[in-house]
C-alpha cells in the first residue's frame, strides 16, 4: 500500500502525461504480481464491491475527527471528494503501513461480510495510522470508482512500456471478465488462456466529431456512411453456443436484454458483432429516453419488454467464424456482414422477428449529397452520420482518420439560471452544477428544464461562481439558489415527453451552448417553445 | 438583546468598510474616506484614495510602493494612539510584514480587528500576539476543519528537494506566490545551495521595499536579456498571475509549483494545471483560528471573510456569539485564481 499511495503521490504532482506514464511504468517494474494486477484493477474500474456505506463512513469520519456532521458534510462539498474530505479532517498520522495492496483489498472482501461494529473497529484502527496518502488511498478504495484522473488508456501505455507488450494487445487482454482475486500477472498480460478468451470483446473502435469541412476527407468514393444511432454501443459475442452481450463501458449486460437469447441459436459460432442497441417500441426507434427505462433495471418484466422491446443495429463484424477480421478492410466486413445477416434470416423465416438490424450503408457520389442526408437524421431518428472509410481496419479505442461522426446541430433554447451547486474532482470549490429553467405560459414563473454541468470556460465558470456567491437567494444544503438574472444558451441533442420531469419534458445531453450576456431574462425562452420541439 | 441605555456598536460594517463613529475612522475600507487605519499591505485592505492613512511603520514602504504618494502616518506595534478619545492600537498579526491587528478601546470596551493573521511563526513577519478582547473580528479564509497546514520547517524541505529533483532533471524550477508576502517568504528560506533565483519584475521590486528590513538570499531579475538556458536547472520566483503566459512559455522545460493554502484540496491544483501543490498558506488553519479565538477571551466573535456562515455556525455551537459581516476582503483568492494583481490579494 505503501509504494500504491507513493505512486498516486507522484502522479498527483504532475501534470505532465509524459511524467504520468513513466511514474505507472516504473510502480509496475517495481510492484509484486499481486499487486501488479490489483493495480491494473483498479484502474480499469474493477474494484471490489463496496464493502463500507458511505453514510457509515461520513458518521465515522465526524466522530474520529470530533467535529459535527453537518460540519464534515460542508467540507465534503467544499472538498468535492469524499475520499479526500476524510483524509484531510481526520488527526494526522506520522506512521506508515507495511502492508501490501492486495492484504488491504483482501480485506475489503472480507469486510464486506462482517458485522458494522467490526467494520467500524477495521476502518478506525487503518484510519488512525495511515498517513495523508495512504488514508487518502485506503478510503477512495472503499468509496467508489477508483477515479483520479488516470484513464485506463493512460494505464494501458503505462503498462506496455513496463511489459514490453504491445499497447493494443494489452487493452484487448484487459477487456472482459477476469477476477483480480485469482487471476495471475503471468495470465493475465503475458499468457493467454482459451477460457479467458469465450466472453472476451474487443476493444471498441471510437470516432472523433468531424472538423473543418466534410469535403476535407477526400475522395467521397472512399467513404461508406450510415445513420449515427443513439442507443447503447454494444458488442455481441457467439460462441460455444453461449451469448454475451457487452456494453461499451465494459459492463456484461446480456442479462438485461433477453430479446437477444434467441442470437445463439440463430447465428453461428465464433461471430461478435458491434452495433447499437435501440428501443423499438410499437415496431419503431424510439428515443434514448425510451431506453432508459431499461438501462439499470435488473430485472425486466414482461409488461416492460411488451411496452419497451430493444433491437439490434449491427453496423460492423470483428470476429467471423471465430476469426479475428478487425484487420480486414470495412468494406468486406461489412459485405460479410450482409451475408451473415441474409442467413440470419432465413433461419427464422417462420418466426419473423425483426430484433437483429442492420444499419443501412449508404454510399454517395457527392458531399452535397451526404449534406441532405444528415439534414433527414431527426426524421430518421437519428444524431447525424457515421462517415466510415471503406478500407479502414477496426482499429483500438479513440483514432481519428478513418471513423468520423457528423452530427446534426443540437438543438438550442435560452433559459435562467435558477439553482447552482458545487462542482467535484478539478471543479471542487466552484459553482459549476447548473440547473436552468425557461418561463411557464403567462411568464410568471420559471420552471427547471434541465441541469447541465458543461460548456463554459473555466474564466467564465469563475466569474458565474463569484456572482452566484453574491446572488444566493437561499441554501439547502450543498445547492444554492440565485436571483434569476443569467441567460444562457442551451444546447441538447434530442427531446422527447417525460413524466420523471417537472417540466414534462427530457432534453438529451443538455449543456451550455454560451452565455448569453446580452439578454435579460424576460427575453428566456419559455416551455412552450420547447414544446413546438418535440418532433410529431 | 441590548442593555438598558445601550449605544451604537463601537466598530459597525457599513458600505465603506468597518467605522468607528466616535471617532470617526475607518479601518481597512473598501471605499474612499478622510481617515483610514490599515491592517496591511495587501490591495484588499489597502486601497487606493483614502485622505490619510495611518498604519506600522514597516508597511509604509510597502503601500507607498503600491499606493504612491499617500499621506501617511506609521506608527510602533502597541504604541497607542488617541482619536476623539478613542484609543487606538496596533499588534503583530504575523501575517506578512509590516501586518497588524488593530485594538480598538473606548470606555472600557475592547474590540480587535484582525485583518488577516497567522498563528505560526515565519522567520519574517514579527508573530502574532493574541490581545484580549470582548468583541474579536477575524478572518476565517481556511476556515474548515479540512484546512490543516505542516510546519513550514517541513514544507520549505519538500520545496528544496522538488527543486533539487527538478535541477537533476534538467529542468527550470517555476514556483508561484503572490508578490508581496508570499514570494518573499519562499525566497527566504530557497536553497541557495541548489542553484540561483531568479524573480519576476513585480516580485523583484517589491522584494527591493522589504531588502532594508529583512536579509534574504541574492536574486536575479528576468530582463528580455536573460538567456532561457541560464534558467534550467535554477528556480524562478513568479506571481499566480503568469502562470500561462507567454512569459512563461519561454522557459520550456519547466515544472510549475504552487505554494497556497488552496493546494490542500487536489481538485483546486487540477484545476489550475499546476504540475506540484505546497500547503503553505499565511493565514490561519482550522485549530489555529480557533485556538486564536479562544485566546483572546472574546465572547463576541464576527467573521469578516472566508467561509463565514459555516465558521459562524460552528462558534455558536460552541457558544460563542458569533455573526458574520459582510466585506469585501477576500483572503488568498489570487493564489489560484487567474485574476489580475492589482484586483485580488493573497
Amino acid at each position: 500500500m505503501k509504494h500504491f499511495a507513493d505512486l498516486i503521490k507522484k502522479l498527483d504532482s504532475t501534470n505532465k502525461t509524459n511524467a504520468k506514464v513513466a511514474a505507472l511504468a516504473s510502480y509496475f517494474e517495481k510492484a509484486s504480481d499481486t499487486d501488479k494486477v490489483w493495480t491494473i484493477a483498479i484502474l480499469s474500474h474493477r474494484r471490489p464491491s463496496r464493502p463500507v456505506n458511505t453514510t457509515l463512513l461520513r458518521t465515522w469520519a465526524s466522530e474520529l475527527s470530533n467535529i459535527p456532521l453537518w460540519l464534515f458534510e460542508e467540507s465534503y462539498h467544499i472538498v468535492g471528494d469524499l475520499a479526500e474530505t476524510i483524509a484531510l479532517v481526520i488527526p494526522t498520522s506520522e506512521k506508515s503501513t507495511e502492508k501490501s495492496l492486495t492484504t488491504f483489498l483482501n480485506e475489503f472482501i472480507d469486510l464486506k461480510k462482517k458485522s458494522e461494529e467490526d467494520k467500524k473497529e477495521y476502518v478506525f484502527k487503518n484510519w488512525k495510522v495511515l498517513n495523508y496518502y495512504e488514508r487518502f488511498v485506503f478510503t477512495k478504495l472503499i468509496t467508489g470508482g477508483f477515479r483520479i484522473g488516470i484513464s485506463q488508456k493512460l494505464m494501458t501505455r503505462a503498462l506496455a512500456k513496463a511489459t514490453g507488450v504491445d499497447e493494443d494487445v494489452l487493452a484487448y487482454k484487459l477487456m472482459g471478465n477476469w477476477n483480480p482475486q485469482t487471476i495471475s500477472f503471468h495470465d493475465l498480460i503475458l499468457e493467454e488462456k482459451a477460457s479467458d478468451f469465450l466472453s472476451k470483446p474487443y476493444p471498441f473502435y471510437l470516432a472523433y466529431a468531424i472538423e473543418g469541412e466534410v469535403s476535407d476527407l477526400g475522395e467521397v468514393q472512399d467513404w461508406s456512411v450510415e445513420h449515427k444511432w443513439d442507443g447503447i454501443r454494444s458488442q455481441v459475442i457467439i460462441r460455444d453456443r453461449e451469448l454475451f452481450v457487452w456494453s461499451r463501458g465494459e459492463e456484461l449486460v446480456t442479462d438485461k436484454y433477453p430479446e437477444f437469447h434467441s442470437f445463439a441459436d440463430q447465428i453461428p459460432d465464433g461471430t461478435v458483432l458491434d452495433g447499437e442497441i435501440l428501443p423499438f417500441p410499437n415496431g419503431n426507434i424510439g428515443t434514448f429516453n425510451d431506453l432508459q427505462t431499461r438501462i439499470g433495471r435488473k430485472t425486466i418484466s414482461k409488461a416492460l419488454l411488451t411496452k419497451t422491446p430493444v433491437i439490434l443495429k449491427a453496423y460492423d463484424l470483428l470476429e467471423w467464424k471465430g476469426k479475428d477480421i478487425r484487420n480486414t478492410p470495412f468494406k468486406e466486413r461489412r459485405e460479410l456482414l450482409e451475408s451473415l445477416y441474409k442467413d440470419y434470416l432465413l433461419n427464422q423465416a417462420e418466426s419473423r422477428s425483426n430484433t437483429l438490424q442492420l444499419s443501412e450503408k449508404m454510399y454517395f457520389d457527392s458531399w452535397q449529397a451526404i449534406a441532405k442526408e444528415r439534414s433527414r437524421a431527426r426524421e430518421m431518428k437519428s444524431e447525424g452520420l457515421m462517415l466510415k472509410r471503406k478500407n479502414s481496419p477496426y482499429q483500438v479505442g479513440r483514432k481519428k482518420g478513418d471513423w468520423w461522426k457528423w452530427k446534426v446541430d443540437p438543438l438550442t433554447i435560452d433559459a435562467v439560471l435558477t439553482y447552482a451547486m458545487r462542482g467535484h474532482g478539478r471543479r471542487s470549490n466552484l459553482f459549476t452544477d447548473y440547473t436552468f429553467a425557461l418561463w411557464d405560459t403567462d411568464k410568471n414563473e420559471l420552471v427547471t428544464f434541465a441541469k447541465a454541468y458543461s460548456g463554459l470556460t473555466d474564466a467564465e465558470f469563475r466569474k458565474v461562481d463569484a456572482w452566484i456567491k453574491k446572488n444566493t437567494l437561499e441554501r439547502f444544503g450543498p445547492v444554492r439558489s440565485v436571483t434569476p438574472e443569467l441567460v444562457f444558451e442551451i444546447a441538447f441533442e434530442g427531446i422527447a415527453l417525460s413524466k420523471r420531469h417537472k417540466s414534462g419534458i427530457a432534453t438529451r445531453f443538455p449543456r451550455i451552448l454560451r452565455w448569453r450576456q446580452d439578454k435579460k431574462i424576460e427575453e428566456a425562452n419559455a416551455l412552450e417553445d420547447l414544446k413546438a420541439m418535440i418532433p410529431s | 438583546m441590548k442593555p438598558i441605555g445601550s449605544r451604537i456598536p463601537l466598530l459597525v460594517f457599513n458600505n465603506k468598510g468597518i467605522y468607528c463613529e466616535v471617532a470617526g475612522v475607518y479601518l481597512d475600507p473598501w471605499q474612499p474616506v478622510e481617515k483610514a487605519i490599515i491592517t496591511h499591505g495587501h490591495a484588499d485592505h489597502s486601497r487606493w484614495g483614502h485622505k490619510q492613512y495611518i498604519t506600522h511603520h514597516t508597511n509604509v514602504p510597502i503601500i507607498k510602493h503600491r499606493l504612491g504618494d499617500i499621506n501617511v502616518t506609521g506608527k510602533k506595534y502597541n504604541e497607542t494612539f488617541v482619536i476623539n478619545n478613542v484609543k487606538f492600537s496596533f499588534h503583530p498579526a504575523g501575517h506578512i510584514i509590516g501586518s497588524s491587528q488593530i485594538r480598538v478601546e473606548h470606555k472600557g470596551e475592547v474590540w480587535v480587528f484582525t485583518g488577516d493573521y497567522k498563528i505560526e511563526d515565519d522567520g519574517i513577519s514579527v508573530p502574532y500576539e493574541s490581545i484580549k478582547c470582548q468583541t474579536f473580528i477575524t478572518e476565517c479564509t481556511f476556515g474548515l476543519p479540512a484546512f490543516k497546514w505542516i510546519p513550514q520547517a517541513e514544507v520549505f524541505e519538500d520545496i528544496n528537494s522538488w527543486w533539487a529533483a527538478n535541477k537533476d532533471e534538467g529542468k527550470t524550477s517555476i514556483l508561484f506566490g503572490y508578490s508581496l508576502g508570499k514570494a518573499q517568504r519562499l525566497l527566504k528560506y530557497l536553497d541557495t545551495s541548489i542553484g540561483k533565483i531568479y524573480t519576476h519584475g513585480a516580485i523583484e521590486n517589491m522584494t527591493e521595499v522589504i531588502r532594508p528590513m529583512v536579509e534574504f538570499p541574492e536574486t536575479t531579475l528576468i530582463t528580455r536579456d536573460t538567456k532561457k538556458d541560464e534558467l534550467l536547472g535554477n528556480i524562478v520566483l513568479a506571481p499566480p498571475s503568469t502562470h500561462g503566459s507567454t512569459w512563461i512559455r519561454k522557459m520550456v522545460p519547466y515544472v510549475t509549483a504552487s505554494a497556497s493554502g488552496w493546494m490542500a484540496f487536489r481538485g483546486a491544483r487540477r484545476r489550475r494545471a499546476i504540475d506540484k501543490g505546497f500547503v503553505l498558506s499565511d493565514h490561519c488553519d482550522w485549530q489555529g483560528l480557533l485556538k486564536a479565538i479562544e485566546a483572546t477571551g472574546a465572547e463576541k466573535i464576527i467573521s469578516t471573510h472566508g467561509y463565514t456562515d459555516i465558521f459562524s455556525r460552528y462558534l455558536r455551537e460552541q457558544g460563542y456569539d458569533a455573526r458574520t459581516e459582510k466585506t469585501q476582503y477576500e483572503g488568498e483568492l489570487s493564489e489560484i485564481e487567474n485574476t489580475k494583481e492589482s484586483e485580488v490579494v493573497e
